[in-house]
């Protein structure tokens, strides 16, 4: 596996904190939503610094979409969501990982649960079983901090009323709009009962956020009696484990 | 070196314990696949098997009566954030390996849960892996593998299995869970082997 080069064509603001970036990437070979890609920023002097970031767009020819969360203490995140400009190459190496995937071929089934920005890779399966007109039926389910913080709010929304078989609900952890039922607050075991499958109907489930919240989710599914076999994780965040 | 990243001059954070494509992090993130297994110690156990099919097995309270070490080692996860200086106590493979009688070059770890890795035996002996069990002076956490994972840092993290139950010895080399999923068998961050093809 060597390295590419993409060109950003587009940058999009998806929240205050959050862009988009999209890449024309010569010879790109394809990926499955879920996976991700590294990405290399090199300074004039030769110092290099890399992360993964992971896609955000179903597999479309050589076009390929990272959303990016400006952490304050990053060192590549700040470049891309601040510096990085329409014309740019960047370096990026992949598609990577091959767990963390969802195939338009799989018939059970989905079960989405995303943390904040860890909705990304989520996304990417999301459009992905548009795009390939799949019949799995998905569910997600997005705990966000308050409206402010909702990644690609205008496409979800529209995807919920136009994507048959695609079912959003929101979990608001801080603040929810106005006039929504339920109080802020973080996922409980009650509205994941609300909001997702059943284990008698045996999805896979896919959870993805910071590792305290996907820890909770995890434990969430298996106190539920969901198969642990069925339950894939991503973690990240630059604050993973206890310190 | 890569194509400059225009008005890029980068954090530095660096040292000369920090191996190609790694950064320095304090905290101590947790990657894995599943949900995390909770093994009571009191049903917990760990099994050497030969490649003739010979079991070793220690329970927990045969295992914490082995000879302990406390060591101080870096761990680099392909991820790319590296930790260095980490403390842990457990026992060598050199102490479990003490009366097991194998021919075998490779192991397969494999754990509660139902992940499995990959390596040659001649990675696990030697001082250069532990079953630990203790992380910076308390007992390890479930997030991080506890009640005992295998410690392997002269590898990706990956090849530290968490909630390690046992190792299977052989003479084929059989990959495991990210070796099979895209990751390089071998994985030596030295030598930056992240990736299976790269």
């Amino acid at each position: 596996m060597s390295w590419r080069v993409g060109t950003v064509t587009t940058l999009r603001d998806e929240t205050p904190t959050a862009r988009t970036l999209v890449l024309q990437v010569s010879d790109w070979p394809g990926h499955a939503a879920g996976q991700h890609v590294d990405v290399r920023l090199t300074a004039a002097d030769g110092y290099s610094a890399t992360r993964s970031y992971s896609i955000a767009s179903a597999a479309d020819g050589e076009r390929v979409e990272i959303t990016v969360e400006r952490l304050p203490d990053g060192e590549v995140s700040p470049y891309l969501t601040r510096e990085a400009a329409v014309g740019d190459p960047l370096e990026l190496l992949g598609p990577l990982g091959g767990w963390f995937v969802w195939r338009p071929g799989q018939p059970e089934p989905v079960q989405l649960v995303a943390g904040g920005s860890g909705l990304v890779p989520l996304m990417a399966m999301v459009r992905a079983r548009e795009r390939s007109g799949s019949g799995a039926p998905m569910r997600l389910l997005y705990s966000v901090r308050d409206p402010t913080a909702v990644l690609y709010r205008d496409e979800l929304r529209r995807r919920a009323q136009q994507d048959r078989g695609l079912e959003v609900a929101y979990a608001y952890t801080r603040a929810a709009p106005e006039g929504w039922s339920r109080r802020p607050g973080r996922v409980d075991g009650l509205l994941l009962a609300e909001a997702t499958w059943a284990p008698d109907r045996a999805p896979t489930c896919y959870v993805c956020g910071p590792t305290g919240f996907v820890e909770a989710v995890a434990d969430l599914l298996l106190a539920a009696g969901h198969d642990p076999g069925r339950i894939r994780t991503e973690r990240f965040g630059p604050t993973g484990g206890p310190r | 070196m890569g194509i400059i990243s225009r008005g890029f001059t980068g954090r530095r954070r660096t040292s000369p314990d920090l191996p190609p494509g790694q950064y320095l992090t304090e905290d101590f993130p947790v990657l894995s696949a599943g949900p995390t297994p909770r093994v009571p110690t009191d049903r917990w156990e760990f099994t050497i098997t030969t490649e003739t099919g010979q079991v070793y097995r220690w329970d927990w309270s045969a295992f914490r009566a082995l000879p302990a070490q406390e060591v101080t080692v870096d761990l680099h996860c392909v991820t790319r954030w590296s930790k260095l200086g980490t403390s842990w106590e457990g026992v060598s493979l050199d102490t479990l390996f003490a009366d097991v009688e194998t021919a075998a070059e490779y192991a397969l770890a494999h754990s509660y849960g139902g992940y499995t890795t990959n390596l040659p035996v001649e990675d696990l002996l030697d001082g250069k892996a532990w079953v630990a069990y203790t992380y910076d002076g308390e007992d390890l956490a479930p997030e991080h593998g506890g009640p005992a994972r295998l410690l392997v840092p002269r590898l990706y993290l990956w090849k530290s299995a968490k909630w390690v139950r046992g190792i299977t010895l052989s003479h084929d080399d059989e990959p495991g869970f990210w070796e099979t999923a895209g990751y390089h068998n071998y994985g030596d961050p030295w030598r930056e082997q992240r990736y299976w093809d790269g």
